[in-house]
């Protein structure tokens, strides 16, 4: 194959396998934000721990950190999603009885001591070094069919996410939830435990995030606490699906794409084009013009467009799903 | 005894008073305009840096004329920007819910950021450099004149936000509507007016913690950042929208932090001073647990 087609081919899958993994955060995401109305300022925190326990409990016997369980993937994954779960069942039992504020700020600070502890637990993390030789499944298999494995698992956990998110959302269930972001008074008096299904809601949009966090460390074959950087990890999370549309499973997918995708290719462009204005340093500044662009966009949505790219769609009503 | 007081308190006491003039914003955008401001830390970093950029412009050397007539000037610019950023990116969002506007400041604290890294470099700087003078009390107190500076400035803006809440006629409406901001409104209050002063006065003591800390310390595009948490951990230990309470909560977390790494149970320090920053974390979880409302009796929404 002619080397330069061979190259695109490679971004292309590097695109789509990371885009994939950031459509499984939104997904997460949209549990909490796009049908619970819950603020999670520390989507980093969760997707952290799912990539350090999947880290720690698939890698070899190691020297500087814990280590050498090798346990298979799935089992790896499965453990991440339920310590993430617990941990964010304990946040939730402070934080939800208060306005949706409070969750943002207990969770963005959750987020920044599980980087404290990743930076300081140096015997079980390897501290700033981090984790590195982490499997990968396929790795084995030859160029590129490895990278094509890769996004092959990568696509169908985010389908089986999706589908398992579009079936919580026409049920019961899914109606109750953004019954209480509408009104919250009137799924009260309806009888509905609000506390409750908002409980759910966090606890499994958290779990998500943990399993994209486990993806991420296989496909990376390396974690350290850069990984949980708050503005890849938590800020763009919130861009895509603000852009792709909250309460909209698709619109999350899309958002997340399409964001990554625009994210990725101004890595390459931003810099050039400040270079050819002339303007020093352009390879470090670009990243902060990237962000601020981002950020604007965000705010752009925010202002004229809050419903996303695609609005939200109620499911039918019972009557109709029952027959 | 003197280790104690030299090394932990009068730090915790100088790292006390930043937290309490930031928490003063954190509270009263938190009372009156009803969100948690996540750009509050980014507004201070953006005042640091217009201060040093003074300071290089003006090449003023001395601790006090930058206290008394940069850092002035500072706030003012700063207070400027973050008008200019109410304007064009809350005030459109003013009638939309409270939890939009969180993630408008969210996306807002990292384009400050990313404006001040792409103006100013990442590279640490110094306000003031060079070795500074020490006080000697009594022969075993022993501490940084700046010391001295930084809690008496900062003891002086916290009575003049006593004064204007108490004597002027903008502050007592700035009271009542983070009391009851439709009883507020009832009564003829202008919530325009009100929310400008909020910013002002917000965007003003954030700017002279950040200059008070880049005295102390360094001046680091991360620093307003770094103590976002815990100035959000005094707002809500105090009570969310009182401004007493942010300043009384401010000073407990500060001095907690400098505290919790002195040796209190044999040699080693009680906590490693790696995880200082956990400390506000643990207090605002607390008080969220037992007693919402804090200390001062605020909101719990």
């Amino acid at each position: 194959m002619d080397p330069v087609l061979y190259g695109y081919m490679l971004y292309g899958v590097s695109l789509l396998t990371v885009g994939g993994m950031y459509a499984i955060l939104a997904l997460g995401l949209n549990v909490q934000w796009g049908f619970t109305g819950l603020f999670n300022a520390g989507i980093a925190g969760f997707f952290g721990i799912g990539a350090y326990t999947a880290a720690i409990l698939t890698t070899n016997p190691h020297t500087s950190h814990i280590g050498g369980f090798q346990l298979p993937y799935i089992v790896a994954a499965i453990a991440a999603m339920l310590i993430a779960g617990i941990i964010a069942f304990l946040v939730g039992k402070v934080c939800l009885r208060l306005r949706s504020d409070y969750l943002a700020i207990a969770t963005i600070g959750l987020a920044e001591i599980f980087r404290l502890i990743v930076n300081n637990e140096t015997w079980a993390t390897n501290g700033p070094r981090g984790i590195s030789q982490i499997p990968r499944p396929f790795e084995n298999l030859p160029e590129p069919i490895n990278q094509f494995a890769f996004l092959g698992v990568v696509l169908v956990t985010l389908a089986g996410v999706y589908w398992l998110m579009e079936i919580a959302r026409k049920s019961p269930w899914g109606r109750v939830m953004t019954a209480i972001r509408d009104n919250e008074t009137s799924a009260k008096a309806a009888g509905k435990n609000v506390e409750t299904f908002r409980m759910e809601g966090f606890v499994i949009g958290c779990m998500i995030m943990a399993l994209a966090g486990a993806l991420m460390a296989h496909y990376l074959k390396f974690v350290n606490p850069q990984t949980t950087d708050p503005l890849l990890a938590t800020f763009i999370v919130f861009v895509m699906l603000v852009i792709g549309g909250s309460a909209n499973n698709k619109g999350a997918i899309l958002g997340a794409f399409l964001v990554w995708t625009l994210w990725s290719a101004s890595e390459i462009v931003a810099p050039r084009l400040l270079e050819a204005i002339g303007m020093a340093d352009a390879g470090i500044r670009s990243a902060y013009v990237r962000i601020f662009l981002i950020g604007l966009l965000l705010q752009i949505f925010l202002q004229k467009n809050p419903q996303g790219l695609l609005p939200e769609t109620r499911p039918s009503s019972p009557g109709k799903n029952s027959s | 005894m003197a280790e104690f007081i030299n090394f932990y308190l009068i730090p915790g006491l100088v790292l006390g008073s930043i937290y309490a003039l930031g928490a003063i914003g954190i509270t009263m955008t938190f009372g009156i305009l009803r969100f948690a401001n996540f750009a509050h830390g980014e507004t201070m970093t953006l005042g640091v840096y217009i201060a040093w950029s003074l300071v290089q412009l003006t090449g003023v050397k001395s601790l006090l004329a930058i206290l008394l007539v940069l850092m002035p000037v500072s706030m003012m610019l700063t207070i400027m920007v973050v008008l200019l950023i109410d304007k064009a990116f809350y005030k459109p969002l003013r009638a939309s819910p409270v939890i939009i506007l969180v993630i408008a400041s969210f996306g807002l604290m990292l384009m400050i950021r990313s404006v001040t890294q792409f103006s100013w470099g990442v590279q640490l700087k110094t306000i003031l450099p060079g070795i500074q003078p020490r006080l000697q009390l009594f022969e075993f107190f022993s501490f940084p004149l700046k010391h001295v500076f930084i809690v008496g400035g900062a003891l002086l803006l916290m009575y003049a936000v006593h004064y204007v809440l108490t004597y002027t006629k903008i502050g007592k409406a700035m009271r009542a509507t983070s009391d009851s901001p439709e009883l507020a409104r009832l009564t003829g209050i202008n919530t325009e007016k009100v929310v400008m002063a909020t910013w002002v006065m917000g965007a003003g003591l954030a700017c002279a913690a950040g200059v008070f800390l880049a005295v102390d310390t360094q001046v680091d595009t991360m620093m307003g950042f770094k103590i976002l948490l815990p100035m959000f951990a005094a707002a809500i230990l105090g009570g969310v929208g009182k401004p007493y309470g942010a300043m009384a909560g401010g000073l407990v977390i500060g001095v907690a932090e400098e505290l919790s790494s002195y040796p209190w149970l044999g040699d080693g320090p009680l906590l490693e001073p790696g995880y200082k920053q956990g400390i506000a974390f643990a207090i605002m979880i607390a008080i969220l647990v037992w007693r919402p409302t804090g200390l001062f009796k605020g909101k719990s929404f």
